[in-house]
């Protein structure tokens, strides 16, 4: 497609649809939210204790949904107990609120709940997202809900659970600094560029879910509430508002963000994450900002 | 010995032991072969000892008497069934008789020197490391430690070309020479020597023979087997015999001749 | 020994010298049948002891038993901490038994894949223990690491390389150093020279003496090879059917064994 008509097509989604809902209630086959109350009492119990204990695991009963695992189910579970009539959901996935799996999962919840839905980020009370954090600012009064597939940081050093048990149990992430050391030793520079591990509240070492580092920063000290999902490994963990975060390094390869020359193509922002989009078949490629909304917040303050 | 004699010998013992560096007392040794169905060698029998600083002792005595049983239970290379051996290390009598082991490798290390028949050798240590390495572990530096090696080797006429060499291929002779380099590169205080010029020219018996005498001078004491009488004569102002020791098979009155028995290095 | 009215209520004795390692009727059964029972020792800083003995003796029991990586069944095991108090090792908080076995003891298995961490580099291997205990500049890390490599005569260019791609012998100089790294003070070695070529055996073997002699090491080795005792060991322990059949000076239990087991042990050795 062309600049222009990509330009158009990500303008357009934000005026032509207004915030949905449906008026007519939601689907009265269904409980509310799908999952039936008993269920959401047992995750809201797992999600207390989530956010007790910020940055540890907790093991939840994780229900069959109507998506399979990998498209999101430990996310939508977490969502499908916390949400009530008044709220307004957002969802994306990679960072804009109209691929194909923000849509569905928007649709879903448009029909077993009927709550407003918005693309607009400082509309929404519960954001759902994969694989990004928005660019603006959350505040006190937002839950931020990420759909997690592999929660467990130590996973691919050691396969065994009974031995990553016993490291957050005893705090002896030694392992952790043992494959940045590789990565480095490697590739000259830390090679992890999202998922990379971080250190919750000074205690725990969590993964912040497939986010690229770029959006580490934006976890620390955030004043929303961050709910974390895995619906295949059963997991369920939290940060609480104002948590420190802190992205690990060594003292001689501090912690950086990715940064690239380029600026927005559409709006203009140089500090948002951009993706780089191919725009025919002679290589031709333009970047522009992950973040949809964001893009477009920018796009109407020009005009 | 009849009553008077032995009281004599008591008397002039406790006199010697004053400066004694080496005591034996009323030591006794045997053996029980229990791969041969259980025969029992008496090899030592009450054995007393006395050697002061400045005296060395020549073991005397037919072939399979006892020897180098003698020097080996000195050293604590065999654990005799009663008695004391005691070594005068730094200013206290030490007995070895059932000693700690950490307590005999003292000893052996800052006091106590034996010179074996055999070069125990170790692959890829080369002669020079080997000789020096007594030192080294006395906290002596690596430099010195060498220097000091390197002038007893020079002594004892060992080429310097081989000196970075293993001994594992070196003449009987040569390794003989690396066994007692190793041993008089410390000035321990005693030591025990088992046949040291035994593989040896004449020139190189006259450099150990002027080695022990240096020794002596300098106050060592010193027990050892010298079959070669040359050597014996030059070196040694005391001499104690060792009696052939008696052999029984359990449950017999018969006794056996030492040949017949194997694998004890009497 | 100490005299009773020497003993603080910790446990740690006044003024006399410690042992490092205190084992006092250790016992282990499996099912009903006593693999090893009634072993005591004392062993001090700088000693290298050997309990050898043939398939069956317990003696790898025992190893497991005394580096807290078994549970026994009767007997105490202690260890004099690096603060200079002697301590039951059972009784250490998981944690604190966790970090002991990180830092101030090593354990050399005889195949060497199992004190290796395959899927990282043979600088990650070494770096672990290191990061275990804090150390977090990676600059100072890899010097420390290439710096081991070349102490146990491992190529230092060759640090970022798979330990796969190692000979037997190299990934078990590899293991040796990834658990030196943290100067331990007791080494508990289970074969380690078992299934080496001989040649490579003996590189090995003069490799830990060295080593050992020059970290003022206390060590365990388990073998059944007696001229691996002989030439590493102090001390020896000889054991048969679970028990502790004779011990003392090595030299001495190798030349003048007294028990009839260790008679037939020494002398079933083939000569060279």
């Amino acid at each position: 497609m062309t600049r222009q008509s990509h330009a158009e097509s990500r303008h357009r989604s934000s005026y032509d649809q207004p915030d949905f809902g449906t008026a007519a209630g939601p689907d009265p086959n269904y409980n509310f939210a799908y999952l039936d109350e008993q269920t959401k009492r047992m995750i809201r119990r797992a999600i207390l204790k989530a956010v007790a204990i910020p940055g540890y695991q907790v093991p939840f009963a994780s229900r069959e949904m109507p998506m399979p695992y990998g498209w999101g189910t430990g996310g939508v579970q977490v969502t499908a107990s916390i949400i009530g009539p008044q709220d307004v959901l957002k969802v994306i996935d990679q960072g804009a609120d109209d691929t194909t799996n923000a849509v569905s999962i928007r649709q879903f919840f448009q029909r077993t709940t009927a709550v407003k839905t918005t693309e607009r980020t400082e509309a929404a009370s519960i954001i759902q997202t994969r694989h990004r954090i928005p660019e603006k600012a959350l505040s006190e009064k937002q839950i931020l809900v990420y759909q997690v597939p592999i929660p467990e940081p130590l996973r691919f050093l050691e396969p065994r659970e009974s031995e990553t048990r016993k490291m957050h149990a005893l705090g002896e992430y030694g392992l952790m600094h043992v494959k940045l050391y590789e990565d480095i030793a490697t590739h000259g520079h830390i090679a992890t560029t999202y998922a990379y591990p971080v250190k919750v509240n000074g205690h725990y070492i969590s993964d912040p879910s497939p986010t690229p580092k770029f959006d580490n920063p934006k976890m620390n000290r955030m004043p929303a509430l961050q709910l974390f999902g895995a619906g295949r490994e059963k997991r369920i963990y939290a940060i609480p508002p104002y948590t420190a975060v802190e992205s690990l390094d060594f003292e001689d390869h501090p912690f950086e963000v990715q940064r690239w020359e380029q600026s927005c193509e559409l709006c203009g922002a140089k500090n948002s994450f951009l993706d780089e989009v191919v725009t025919d078949d002679r290589g031709g490629r333009m970047f522009v900002c992950s973040d949809t909304d964001f893009c477009n917040r920018r796009l109407e303050a020009a005009q | 010995m009849n009553q008077a004699t032995e009281n004599e010998a008591r008397g002039a013992m406790t006199a010697k032991e004053a400066t004694a560096i080496i005591q034996v007392r009323n030591l006794h040794k045997a053996f029980t072969l229990h791969t041969q169905g259980g025969i029992k060698l008496n090899v030592l029998s009450s054995m007393n000892l006395s050697v002061a600083s400045g005296d060395c002792v020549a073991l005397t005595g037919p072939s399979g008497a006892g020897k180098s049983t003698v020097l080996r239970c000195l050293y604590g290379n065999y654990l005799p069934q009663s008695g004391e051996i005691l070594i005068r290390h730094k200013g206290r009598n030490v007995n070895l008789v059932g000693g700690e082991p950490r307590d005999i490798l003292a000893v052996r290390r800052e006091t106590l020197g034996y010179v074996s028949q055999f070069l125990r050798v170790i692959p890829r240590v080369s002669a020079l490391d080997l000789v020096s390495e007594p030192l080294r572990a006395l906290g002596v530096s690596s430099n010195t430690a060498r220097d000091r090696a390197a002038a007893l080797l020079t002594r004892l006429r060992i080429p310097e070309r081989h000196w970075s060499l293993a001994p594992a291929t070196f003449s009987g002779g040569e390794q003989q020479r690396i066994n007692i380099a190793r041993t008089m590169v410390v000035d321990y205080p005693a030591l025990l020597l088992d046949e040291p010029t035994a593989s040896l020219d004449a020139g190189n018996r006259r450099t150990v023979i002027d080695l022990i005498l240096d020794a002596r001078g300098r106050g060592a004491a010193i027990v050892g087997i010298f079959h070669d009488e040359e050597v014996r004569d030059a070196v040694c102002n005391l001499r104690h015999p060792v009696k052939i020791p008696e052999l029984m098979s359990p449950g017999s009155e018969d006794t056996m001749e030492p040949g017949e028995i194997q694998g004890v290095a009497l | 020994m100490s005299r009773p009215d020497q003993l603080q209520p910790s446990g740690q004795t006044s003024g006399a010298e410690q042992p490092l390692l205190r084992v006092t009727g250790l016992a282990k059964s499996y099912d009903g049948f006593s693999a090893c029972r009634n072993v005591s020792f004392d062993l001090w800083p700088g000693e290298i002891l050997a309990v050898v003995g043939e398939s069956g003796s317990g003696k790898t029991t025992l190893l497991k038993c005394i580096s807290a990586q078994l549970a026994n069944d009767a007997g105490r095991i202690e260890y004099l901490m690096r603060d200079g108090v002697l301590r039951d090792v059972q009784e250490l908080s998981e944690a604190e038994r966790r970090f002991l076995m990180r830092t101030d003891w090593g354990f050399v298995h005889q195949n060497p894949r199992e004190g290796l961490r395959m899927s990282v580099s043979a600088g990650a291997n070494i770096a672990e223990r290191m990061i275990a205990v804090g150390a977090r500049n990676f600059g100072r890390i890899r010097a420390t690491a290439t710096d081991w490599m070349d102490r146990v005569e491992l190529d230092p260019q060759r640090v970022d390389h798979q330990p796969r791609t190692f000979s037997g012998g190299m990934q078990q100089r590899l293991q040796i150093a990834r658990n030196l790294v943290t100067h331990p003070r007791l080494m508990f070695m289970d074969e380690p020279t078992g299934g080496l070529d001989v040649s490579v055996q003996a590189r090995l073997l003069d490799l830990l003496r060295g080593l050992v002699a020059g970290m003022q090491l206390s060590v365990v080795l388990v073998t059944h090879d007696l001229a691996v005792a002989r030439l590493l060991s102090h001390r020896i322990m000889v054991m048969q059917g679970g028990e502790v059949v004779e011990t003392g000076l090595t030299d001495q239990v190798l030349d003048d064994p007294q028990h009839p087991y260790s008679q037939m042990l020494v002398s079933s050795i083939l000569p060279a």
